[in-house]
């Protein structure tokens, strides 16, 4: 090689990759930011007192611990915090049961009318949330449901995403080894149970994230289904903190600075994971 | 330990019938091999044994009993896939156990079984490891320790072989053929390589388009094949076939002479002569001879093979020793008398030998 296209590759090197790079970065950067300063604020504002909220300085001038004792110590909040977590918990186990079983059933067995379910299944991922609270809180209220654990948790215990991304998942464990578990004389649900479901960690614990995730935050079913404040989730709870006397921004923050810890402890503990799923779940759907 | 009898097996996939009713006893303890091309139906009929396909039509008896309706695990029969279903998530211990997974055996029974079978199969040092550090034979013997384990009727195996190299496919022949031996268990293998066939077989079905074309021993089938598929799908290299004809006793052969006598029959054939039995030779003696050019040579060191054209055909024969034949040269060929087959060009069945 001659010195000549030696340094004409380095010219081209510069000029194709560089520019490109610089753009990527600062888009990441400008889009991390903005996502950034709200969660920044918002444990600044936890560390105020309520005459300084309107100061919007991000480092507090006399930071205070006082709102987080407060908090907590008011029963409310942890009756709260625990409702969510006993909400997102079950309707996580839910769904990880139940969206493998009926994922696993449409992607391994031959039946009349499978390729109908499946349809069917996929078709209400169509319908936005919004349109169907109604319906559900029709439901809800002809069954009495209302003001319940079953009511907040019923309409996320299988979910139409969770079937079909199993299913996708299931697609790819091949017939043998369901099949050599069959020659073992195992029945077909402990085929399942211990052969197949293993064989697709990867996309349970990404289903069980999510699931995780999405119930811990939801807000407008839980806030329309529930009356009583004992059985409010902590979104929702956090929420009537700003309607009640004046709004107490500096509680509302707080509060809310605690809602993420579990969700951060599952994203701290978990990223592997869900860097995973995400790529899988994007390569397989 | 289990007869298997199949009566008129068929198997339809909606309305394309794959496997047409096929026959076939397989005696208690033998190491019956099933070979053919590829979608031949093989697989299917395997399948059908072991209860993982349903039966379209005929019955299947294994142990006297009419099984047509059983579960798999109702059949007690054991089966080794291709790509060897080990469970990844498992250790060697814990996929040998597995085949016990529905035993009422007491644990400490269980563990022994587990520990022995591994011993057998030269697994002891790696039943706590997990397949992903296993080698391919490693893997292929866990397989087959969780079919060994529970103590079958029968063992099936599909194509457990070729996912192997060479060498260790050869390697794994001797172990599965020794462990018939040592167990006396009824043996179902299926195979697309006739290698394997015939090493390992006490008598082996040739499949094609789902019928049956023949059933023998090995020899059997080397020495009189039915037909020309047989004839070129056993032994290797596959048997030379050179157009010919016979007429009133006399049987000429494209491009090459014949002096072995007469032959009974008229019309077209194929003339079919094993590489094997067709050397390259000084002076041509009685029998089929042929003279043409060298084309390619293949030296295997105690013989070479030597692809020679004869007739617009090329033809495989044999130099033995460590002369090879330089390419372009001219060379004889004789096969003796009584070492040709011949077969009807029209409907491909042997006419007989000559
Ligand atoms: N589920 C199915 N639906 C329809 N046809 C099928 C099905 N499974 C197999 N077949 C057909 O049945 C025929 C026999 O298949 P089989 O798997 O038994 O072949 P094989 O002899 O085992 O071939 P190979 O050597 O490639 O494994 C093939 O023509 C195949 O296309
Ligand atoms: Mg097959």
């Amino acid at each position: 090689m001659t010195a000549a296209t030696v340094s004409s590759e380095l010219a081209a090197n510069g000029r194709n990759i560089r520019p490109g790079r610089v753009i990527t970065w600062t888009l990441l950067l400008i889009g991390g930011l903005i996502m950034v300063t709200p969660l920044l604020y918002m444990f600044s504002t936890s560390l105020k007192t309520a005459g300084q909220v309107y100061d919007l300085r991000l480092i507090p001038a006399a930071p205070t611990l006082d709102n987080y004792i407060r908090v907590v110590s008011d029963g409310r909040f942890l009756r709260w915090f625990l409702n969510s977590t006993f909400v997102a918990l079950a309707v996580t186990v839910s769904n990880v049961f139940f969206d493998s079983l009926v994922g696993y059933t449409l992607a391994k067995f031959e039946f009349r009318g499978r390729y109908f379910v499946f349809l069917a299944i996929l078709s209400t991922l169509m319908i936005p949330t919004e349109m169907l609270v109604i319906p559900w809180y029709l439901m809800s209220s002809q069954l009495g449901w209302i003001d319940s654990y079953w009511g907040i948790m019923f309409p996320g215990m299988m979910t139409a995403f969770g079937t079909f991304l199993m299913k996708q998942f299931f697609e790819g464990v091949p017939n043998d080894f369901l099949e050599a578990a069959r020659v073992d004389g195992l029945n077909e649900f402990t085929i399942w149970w211990k052969i197949a479901m293993p064989m697709v960690t990867p996309a349970i614990s990404a289903l069980a994230i999510f699931t995780f995730l999405g119930n811990w935050t939801a807000f407008f079913w839980p806030l329309i289904v529930t009356t009583s404040r004992e059985l409010y989730t902590l979104p929702v709870g956090l929420s009537s903190f700003a309607v009640e006397q004046s709004i107490q921004w500096e509680m509302i923050m707080t509060g809310a600075a605690l809602a993420t810890i579990p969700t951060l402890l599952v994203f701290l503990l978990l990223q592997r994971y869900i860097v995973r799923g995400v790529m899988l779940a994007g390569l397989k759907g | 330990m289990a007869k298997i009898e199949l009566q008129g097996l068929v198997k339809e996939y909606g309305r394309t019938r794959v496997v047409h009713g096929i026959d076939l006893a397989i005696e208690d303890g033998e190491f019956v091999v099933f070979v053919g091309p590829s979608g031949c139906g093989k697989s299917t009929t395997l399948r059908m044994i072991a209860g993982l396909e349903d039966i379209s039509g005929g019955t299947l008896i294994i142990g006297g009993e009419v099984v047509n309706q059983r579960e798999p695990k109702q059949r007690n029969i054991a089966m080794v896939f291709q790509n060897y279903a080990i469970y990844p998530h498992m250790t060697v211990g814990q996929n040998i156990g597995f085949g016990l997974y529905t035993s009422k055996l007491p644990k400490a029974e269980k563990r022994k079984r587990i520990e022995e079978t591994g011993k057998i199969l030269g697994l002891e040092a790696l039943l706590d490891r997990r397949p992903a550090a296993l080698s391919g034979g490693q893997r292929q013997r866990v397989a087959i320790g969780r079919a060994m384990v529970r103590d079958p009727v029968a063992f099936l195996f599909d194509e457990p072989l070729s996912n192997l190299d060479a060498q260790l496919r050869g390697q794994m022949r001797i172990e599965i053929k020794r462990l018939h031996q040592r167990l006396g268990t009824t043996v179902v293998y299926v195979t697309h390589d006739q290698i394997e066939a015939m090493t390992m077989a006490d008598r082996i079905v040739v499949m094609k388009d789902g019928h049956i074309l023949q059933v023998g021993t090995p020899s059997d089938l080397y020495e009189n094949p039915v037909d020309m598929f047989t004839a070129r799908f056993i032994g290797s290299p596959s048997m030379n076939l050179l157009p010919g004809s016979m007429a009133s006793g006399k049987l000429t052969v494209e491009g090459a002479t014949w002096s072995g006598g007469t032959v009974s029959g008229t019309g077209e054939v194929r003339v079919g002569v094993r590489p094997h039995d067709l050397e390259v030779a000084e002076t041509a003696g009685s029998g089929l001879s042929a003279t043409g050019p060298v084309v390619a040579v293949e030296p295997l060191g105690a013989e070479t093979l030597v692809h020679v054209e004869v007739g617009g055909e090329t033809v495989i024969a044999t130099a033995p020793g460590r002369v090879v034949p330089p390419i372009g040269s001219s060379v004889t060929v004789a096969a003796p008398t009584g070492s040709l087959h011949l077969f009807d060009v029209a409907t491909e069945k042997a006419l007989g030998r000559a």
